[in-house]
């Protein structure tokens, strides 16, 4: 039996991105004794790589936007596949939530009249996007963490500890969720905490919690070309898993359009949409502008036809329609592919992404300051004289872990919260550039909201943590060291990153992920044997050496839901099931634990219907499109006005 | 156009420690952390360092370079000849957790100190209104990933550990500047810069600025202004008067 040190908070927080810190916020606001877990230093979360911006219906640019049309913007992206309800939420939310971040001391870009600045993005029909720079994620990430220094001062003036009722655990990563049976959830679990490790010095730590928040992120580190940092290993959704929670979507994974290819060391860094958003154009080795080519049906009428139309919208886009350019990502991410498929790629494997023929240099040095920076620095490349040389990097997981729209809680798990990447159902089949953020801090407040809540519902009902769960969790973490020398951690996952990359990538095959599927249970027997030399302290082979569970699982999650699904859908394309099918949009696949415990299970569910007032929001003709027959509503609705510009 | 290069890295904790040496693999376009992720994955799978996002984005990976504070993932390996040595420690202003990692607290310690941000009474959200050439000073200020390097450069507490208690250093000396610049900002900031936060230790060597991976101008645009602005008031005649009359300057 293990003796470890222990906490014990009413609500604990996993993860210290734009959602955890959200969520942490509105847990203390609302009197909750909270913490914070995070696996780096307080303020580096990944939410700080997120440049566009923040989407909300502001309209401060645009008068003709309102949450209506972000939210039909929001499914049509998703290509109807979005949980309908939390994209109304986040839709309705989002604005109220941007304001409020100033009111922290956030300094957005401004407009003319000194209100918040929004800029263009892909799939967004309006100006949308709160930004500064291209650095908002960081302005999303400083303001939250400094609002979270705001109330520890003020618990330091009430109760002389800054500490007394929100505080950070950081560097610590969580290994496993304690749960003891509950006969009155659906799934019989009930959450008591939650047991890690300090990355510092090894030692294990328990929280005790009722309620716990997972904000763990995405999965991109199970792919070899990912904008993501080494943080996303899938951690979230794997403990929500083993707890006994269903992941939703996970076949449908972003591909971001433009990473860049070179060097090699740089393979995958995000290369900002909002480059395309301010002028840039994207063209192939022949010099044309590729993307007129690319625009499928279901966006026909909306996207420019001539490069002349699209330029004129930049200005006037009342009287035109947008360049192809700024189709949603999974459109241009397969449109890049397709070009350096047929041959016409640049040096690197990629395709020309130009702004400097389209905006004087000092515009493009003040509006994409750390695209110029991070070009001039890292590939020797100055982006306001040359073009850069981009392809597509695994950007952002839509699937996670299945939620209640309003509350954010698993159904399967009581007492557990998601929100943020490491949800799912918001985005649908695909996101938008500028909804992450917006979703981290509309879906992060209701989560720490609804945790609150029940927690205050529970009084002083407490259970206790099971001892046997933590002399099992502490048995499974110092596992690698019993396996000196076996495998090299290192080489799994390089491996599973290839597998990942090669077989269940951006186009998919029926046999590509049946054999991805049997590497996979190779890797994880390897996986079981890693070894790791040295001691506890700060052992970053150690680390790795667990975190393959997670990656190894959640990629199982990817690849087994991606072989089932047999059509092409945002983030999902089959070469062998090209068309999109409306019956297939009437189906969420839900992985599940097995009974074994090292597998997943697969079931199908039946999505709730669209609510009739959503439903009039869009014009017949574009439901026929996604929906079957049966589904659609027996009069059709009268377009409203904006529509048509 | 591989070749292989020699490294020194300090390995060690608390207690003691050395500079080892290694030959690893260095290929076209890498930067030092690949360097160090390579010795990771084939020599030394223990070797301690933190990092993130590898973009020069999160402030994470810094150390120094030679002697020099520099974010490991930004300091490309073509900067360097193949012959040379490349000796890499960890920051040398806070206490060594183990290899390249370091006891930062002092920093959090530090940003909890600075006031936050204070809008004016019954100001609503939605309501704020800012010209963006007034808010461009702060935003300068605010783009900083908190890498601590010039924390870490800066003489006054790299030098001097005595000083630790009294000086906050440049990155919130630059926080209280960016808060006191801010267009909507009602608090106080000026004097508590000077006498809490050791405004006044700073001699405007500009080090901080030298080392600041994301060019804010620290010095010339955060520091040297605040210490204009404390000046201003400080000797302007007519404050000290006030000061005297109404008993506000009670430690001056």
């Amino acid at each position: 039996m293990s003796e470890v040190e222990r906490h014990s908070y009413d609500v604990v927080v996993i993860g210290a991105g734009g959602a955890g810190l959200r969520a942490a916020i509105e847990a203390r606001m609302q009197g909750m004794r909270t913490a914070v877990v995070c696996k780096s230093l307080f303020g580096k979360a990944h939410t700080v790589m997120a440049e566009g911006g923040i989407a909300a219906s502001m309209g401060n640019v645009n008068s003709n936007d309102n949450w209506q049309v972000h939210f039909r913007d929001t499914m049509r992206g998703g290509k109807f596949l979005n949980h309908w309800r939390m994209a109304e939420l986040h839709a309705q939310e989002a604005p109220d939530r941007v304001w409020e971040l100033e009111t922290w001391g956030a300094l957005f870009d401004r407009t003319k009249d000194g209100r918040i600045s929004q800029r263009n993005f892909g799939g967004h029909e309006y100006p949308r996007l709160a930004h500064v720079g291209d650095r908002t994620g960081l302005e999303l990430i400083r303001t939250l963490q400094q609002k979270i220094v705001a109330l520890q001062q003020e618990d330091e003036a009430e109760f002389g500890d800054p500490e007394a009722r929100l505080k950070v655990f950081q560097e610590a990563t969580v290994t496993r969720l304690l749960t003891v049976p509950d006969s009155g959830s659906e799934a019989g679990n009930r959450i008591t905490g939650a047991f890690g490790y300090w990355r510092e010095s090894g030692r294990f730590v328990v929280f005790e919690a009722p309620a716990i928040v997972l904000a763990t992120g995405g999965i991109g580190k199970s792919f070899k070309v990912t904008s993501n940092s080494w943080e996303y290993t899938g951690d979230g959704q794997a403990l929500a898993l083993m707890a006994g929670a269903s992941l939703i979507n996970m076949e449908f994974v972003q591909f971001h359009p433009t990473g860049m290819v070179w060097p090699p060391s740089v393979k995958g860094i995000l290369v900002t949409e909002s480059v395309r958003g301010d002028g840039g154009v994207l063209t192939n080795s022949e010099g044309k502008r590729f993307m007129f080519d690319y625009i499928p049906d279901v966006f026909k009428e909306k996207y420019a036809k001539t490069e002349e139309e699209g330029d004129r919208w930049y200005t006037d886009p009342d009287n035109n329609r947008r360049p192809p350019e700024l189709l949603p990502r999974d459109e241009v991410a397969r449109a890049i592919n397709s070009e350096v498929k047929a041959g016409r790629g640049t040096p690197h494997g990629g395709v020309y992404l130009d702004v400097s023929s389209r905006l004087p240099a000092d515009v493009i040095r003040r509006k994409l300051p750390s695209m110029h920076h991070q070009f001039k620095e890292l590939a020797d490349v100055d982006i306001t004289a040359e073009p850069m040389e981009v392809g597509p990097t695994c950007h952002y997981v839509m699937g996670g872990i299945e939620v209640d729209p309003d509350t954010a809680a698993t159904p399967g798990v009581l007492g557990l919260y998601a929100a943020g990447e490491v949800a799912g159902g918001m985005h649908g089949s695909n996101r938008l550039g500028g909804n992450s953020l917006s979703d981290l801090l509309v879906f992060g407040r209701r989560a720490g909201l609804y945790a609150a809540e029940y927690v205050a519902e529970l009084g002083d009902e407490r259970r206790d943590v099971p001892q046997d769960q933590i002399d099992a969790a502490a048995a499974e973490a110092v596992g690698p060291f019993n396996n000196e020398g076996a495998e090299n951690p290192y080489s799994v996952h390089q491996e599973l990153q290839q597998t990942m990359n090669d077989l269940v990538g951006i186009i998919r095959r029926e046999g590509e992920m049946a054999e991805a599927l049997g590497r996979l249970e190779e890797l994880k027997a390897r996986a079981e044997k890693a070894g790791v030399e040295g001691h506890r302290q700060y052992n970053p082979g150690w680390h790795l050496a667990i975190d393959l569970r997670n990656m190894l699982l959640v990629s199982e999650c990817i690849a087994k839901a991606a072989l089932e699904r047999t059509e092409s859908r945002g983030g999902h394309t089959r070469e062998d099931h090209p068309g999109m099918s409306a019956d297939w949009r009437k189906v969420v696949l839900a992985c599940t634990l097995a009974d074994d415990g090292g597998h997943v299970d697969l079931v199908r569910r039946t999505p709730e219907p669209m609510r009739g007032d959503l439903l009039a929001l869009f014009e017949l003709d574009e439901l026929k499109k996604y929906l079957t027959d049966a589904e659609l509503p027996s009069a059709a609705p009268s377009a409203p006005d904006e529509e048509t510009n | 156009m591989s070749y292989k290069a020699n490294f020194r890295v300090w390995r060690g904790d608390v207690d003691s420690g050395e500079l080892r040496d290694y030959t690893v693999e260095v290929n076209e376009g890498e930067v030092v952390l690949d360097i160090i992720h390579r010795l990771q994955a084939t020599q030394a799978p223990d070797l301690a360092v933190r990092w993130n996002c590898k973009a020069g984005k999160c402030g994470s990976c810094s150390a120094e370079i030679n002697g020099r504070p520099r974010l490991l993932c930004m300091t490309r390996m073509s900067t360097f000849s193949a012959e040379e040595t490349i000796t890499v420690t960890p920051m040398r202003t806070f206490p060594v957790v183990r290899d390249l990692v370091t006891d930062v607290s002092f920093n959090y310690t530090k940003a909890r100190q600075v006031p936050s941000f204070t809008p004016p009474e019954g100001l609503k959200a939605g309501e704020y209104r800012m010209e963006q050439v007034d808010v461009e000073r702060s935003q300068e200020f605010r783009k900083c990933i908190e890498c601590f390097l010039c924390q870490n450069t800066c003489h006054v507490i790299r030098d001097f550990e005595d000083n630790k208690p009294a000086f906050s250093g440049p990155r919130y000396l630059m926080r209280i500047a960016e808060l006191d610049m801010h267009p909507l900002d009602v608090a106080d900031r000026q004097k508590a810069a000077q006498e809490e936060h050791g405004l006044g230790y700073c001699n405007i060597t500009k080090c901080c600025t030298d080392v600041c991976p994301e060019h804010i101008k620290i010095t010339d645009n955060a520091l040297i202004p605040m210490k204009e602005r404390v000046a201003d008031r400080k000797y302007d005649p007519l404050v000290w008067l006030g000061d005297k009359i109404l008993r506000r300057g009670k430690t001056q």
